[in-house]
């Protein structure tokens, strides 16, 4: 056994494993390098703006900033009375500085998302500092207490308090229809302004189904293009391709007017009688035009990984199953489709991750009952400029995706993949 | 028990697939039951199709297959029982060894101590007790064909087909394949039909061979005739090494003929020509000419040296005869007084009997 922990040398005497690594330094330097551009791409493209993301989604920096000496005062404060003389002093002279650099405003509208009613009460405050009505020589407390009488309020205090961490996970809550009450527990909104629960759900609803239906759809036409000769596979892997080499756009605008009232598939099912003339179904701005657009849209990315296997699949083996006393059924469970899996799992996860983000398509056929959490993503980006929500609410999206793909590789197996 | 010797029958079978060529053409055969039968020819000549219309994966075009007198056009694949080996083994990748040869044995419902037993047997026969739980990935090529001959038996079919089984395997172990198929069809004797391309497999193997070119079959007969008795110059082609002369018959008689050379006559065993006029094609085996003759020969002619090839146990001359170039001589190691030389003039001689007249090329 000596042999084998004694070290090996070179000729020259030079260990074998060093010496070999000094051969190799150059290639994996060479080979490094080529790729040096992709990965800068990447952290630059990629990992840069979800890091960026990150701190936006949970960034609460403004008012920790504006309110520096009231937060400082506040730590000995226990949140129960009202707080001592020293904190509404150090809240004076923070406001008095962005009265000066015209920065109450903000400090108002972000406040009074916190509680409503601080609007009013920081205006009327402001109106006496600007006329330096507050003599700073008597009791700072008893004067603002004076302003408004809710000033004079806890809860008020106990909101600002709340303010000053400069992280938060309100955004997350939100995006759950929960948020933070007074004492700092999560609770649920009211019923009626459960909004974003609902589109997840449906998110998650409207992907799981284009899958299956992406699927149900895909696998036989696969399998047909790994079986046909040459000349007719080819004529049909351009027939799936085709709606790659199609604006996006330009596909789902067809679908639009196909699938409209008065659009040609109702104009047909009127034609053949299904329906009556003034009875025809609504088939687009609603749950079933996301469906059937999204299945269309999405069909190639699971056709081409389930090709790519099957054509890996030797037709004897469905032979060999038949010989073997194997009904055709049973080949084909038993032999060939178990063969598939790591093509219909590369599918799957395909079609899933890219409808569980999509968004043109549910935006423009979706109407109400068809819009996906996407659509909400980009309403608070491009409406409403809440873009540490829509933060929120994508790297949710992206942790959802993680999860997922986690549960397949804890179920089925990353390594069982084959895209190609 | 007689056995039956039309245990799979193909009657006046023909095959296309496009409705233009045929590609199997009017094929008569008869597989006697127990019998190890070998379908020979180039690739093209449509043997596999002949096994795949056995096996039911194709239908004939024209004429019927009957199994034990049965006709099988009809039954598909599944419902047929016949064991098959592929070209490339078609074990199921994601089966273990167990579970592949359980495959035929689970589908029939068998119960599952008795598909144990079965099992064991199989792997025992082939030599692979032990390897149940291995995944297919996990063997040699060698073990993939015993887990695939075993696969093909555990289920006591009536009949075997072989598709080129040793085909992707190395020289060596392809030789000692053969001689463990051979052994295992003389233990069960169960009826093989066995497809090659490769003519010494069929030889060694077979009981009887069936030469397939064009579509026909071109010889059927047990190995040692169809060597040394071809019926027509493919088969002298395709089977083993052959010298040839072209030439016109002068002469005949009725166990010997003149045949007419470019430059000379010989003395030749007309197969297959009848009368004076004929063309036809005269071929000898290397080893049955001899360089200078101790036993007297009724064809002696002088031929000229133009290459030597050492083989090891024979050296191969190349000799300018008669106008033929390439006429091999196979010299066993063991004659070396000869002087065998680039150059040299030599005396070749044949009797007439092992020069067959055959059709012309």
């Amino acid at each position: 056994m000596s042999n084998e922990t004694k070290q090996i040398l070179t000729t020259d005497g030079i260990p074998l494993e060093i010496s070999l690594k000094k051969a190799e330094r150059k290639n994996k330097i060479k080979a490094f390098l080529l790729v040096a551009p992709l990965l800068l791409f990447l952290i630059i493209t990629y990992i840069f703006p979800i890091g960026e993301m990150f701190t936006r989604s949970i960034d609460d920096k403004m008012i920790t900033n504006m309110l520096p000496k009231t937060f400082k005062s506040m730590e000995t404060w226990d949140g129960k009375e009202l707080p001592s003389e020293e904190v509404f002093a150090s809240f004076l002279s923070d406001f008095k500085i962005l009265v000066e650099k015209k920065e109450h405003g903000k400090l108002a509208q972000r406040l009074n998302k916190e509680k409503n009613g601080f609007n009013t009460i920081t205006k009327k405050l402001f109106r006496q500092v600007k006329r330096n009505k507050i003599d700073e020589t008597q009791s700072i407390k008893e004067q603002i207490m004076k302003v408004h009488k809710r000033w004079r309020n806890v809860e008020y205090w106990q909101a600002i308090k709340r303010t000053a961490p400069p992280y938060t996970s309100a955004k997350y809550l939100k995006a759950m229809d929960m948020y933070l009450n007074e004492d700092n527990k999560i609770t649920q909104v009211s019923e009626d302004r459960r909004i974003h629960r609902i589109l997840w759900l449906r998110t998650v609803e409207v992907a799981f189904f284009v899958t299956v239906f992406c699927f149900l759809m895909g696998y036989p036409i696969a399998h047909l293009l790994a079986t046909l000769p040459m000349k007719y596979s080819n004529l049909l892997m351009i027939c799936v391709l085709l709606p790659f080499w199609t604006s996006l756009l330009v596909r789902t605008a067809s679908w639009m007017i196909l699938l409209q009232q008065q659009g040609v598939v109702n104009d047909f099912f009127v034609l053949i009688g299904l329906v009556s003339d003034d009875n025809r179904p609504e088939m687009m701005y609603n749950k079933v035009g996301t469906y059937v657009a999204m299945t269309q849209i999405l069909l190639p990315f699971m056709v081409l990984p389930l090709y790519s296997v099957m054509k890996t699949i030797s037709p004897s083996l469905m032979r060999a199953g038949k010989s073997l006393g194997g009904t055709p059924f049973v080949a084909f469970w038993k032999v060939y489709f178990p063969l598939t899996i790591p093509g219909i799992g590369a599918g799957c996860l395909l079609v899933f991750i890219l409808a569980i983000g999509y968004y043109i398509t549910p935006a423009l056929v979706g109407g109400a009952s068809g819009t996906l959490i996407s659509n909400q993503i980009a309403y608070h980006m491009k409406t409403t400029l809440d873009w540490s929500f829509a933060s929120a609410m994508g790297l949710m999206l992206l942790g959802g995706v993680l999860v997922i793909y986690w549960l397949y590789n804890k179920l089925v197996g990353v390594d069982n993949i084959k895209l190609g | 028990m007689p056995k039956n010797t039309e245990f799979v029958k193909f009657d006046k079978v023909d095959k296309s697939y496009d409705g233009k060529v045929l590609v199997v053409k009017d094929l008569n055969l008869n597989i006697s039951e127990g019998e190890f039968i070998t379908m020979l020819g180039p690739s093209g000549s449509g043997k596999t199709t002949c096994l795949m219309m056995l096996a039911g994966f194709e239908t004939p075009t024209n004429g019927e297959i009957y199994l034990d007198s049965n006709p099988i056009s009809n039954i598909p694949p599944h419902k047929r029982g016949i064991g098959m080996v592929f070209q490339n083994y078609a074990l199921f990748p994601h089966m273990t060894v167990y579970e592949n040869l359980a495959f035929p044995l689970r589908v029939r419902k068998v119960q599952k101590d008795e598909i144990d037993k079965k099992v064991d047997k199989a792997l025992s026969m082939v030599s692979l007790s032990g390897f149940e739980s291995r995944m297919p990935a996990q063997l040699s090529g060698g073990q993939q064909q015993r887990v695939a001959v075993a696969r093909a038996l555990v289920f006591d079919p009536a009949v075997v087909l072989m598709d080129e089984p040793l085909g992707a395997l190395d020289k060596n172990l392809r030789e000692s394949m053969q001689y463990e198929i051979k052994h295992i069809h003389e233990n069960i004797g169960v009826t093989v039909v066995y497809v090659t391309h490769d003519q010494g497999e069929a030889l060694t193997m077979s009981n009887r061979i069936a030469v397939f070119n064009d579509g026909k079959v071109q010889q059927l007969s047990s190995p040692d005739k169809l060597y040394e008795e071809p019926v027509n110059s493919f088969v002298a082609e395709f089977i083993g090494e052959n010298n040839t002369f072209g030439g016109e018959v002068t002469d005949i008689s009725k166990d010997v003929c003149k045949v007419k050379l470019q430059n000379g006559e010989i003395l030749a065993n007309p197969v297959s020509v009848t009368s004076k006029g004929d063309k036809t094609t005269v071929s000898i085996r290397p080893e049955r000419a001899l360089i200078n003759p101790k036993d007297k020969m009724d064809n002696n002619q002088t031929g000229k040296i133009e290459e030597v090839i050492y083989h090891g146990d024979h050296t191969r001359v190349r000799l300018d005869l008669l106008g033929n170039k390439e006429f091999i001589l196979k010299v066993p190691n063991s004659s070396n007084e000869l002087d065998l030389k680039l150059g040299n003039e030599i005396k070749i001689g044949w009797n007439s009997q092992d020069a067959r007249a055959l059709d012309p090329k």
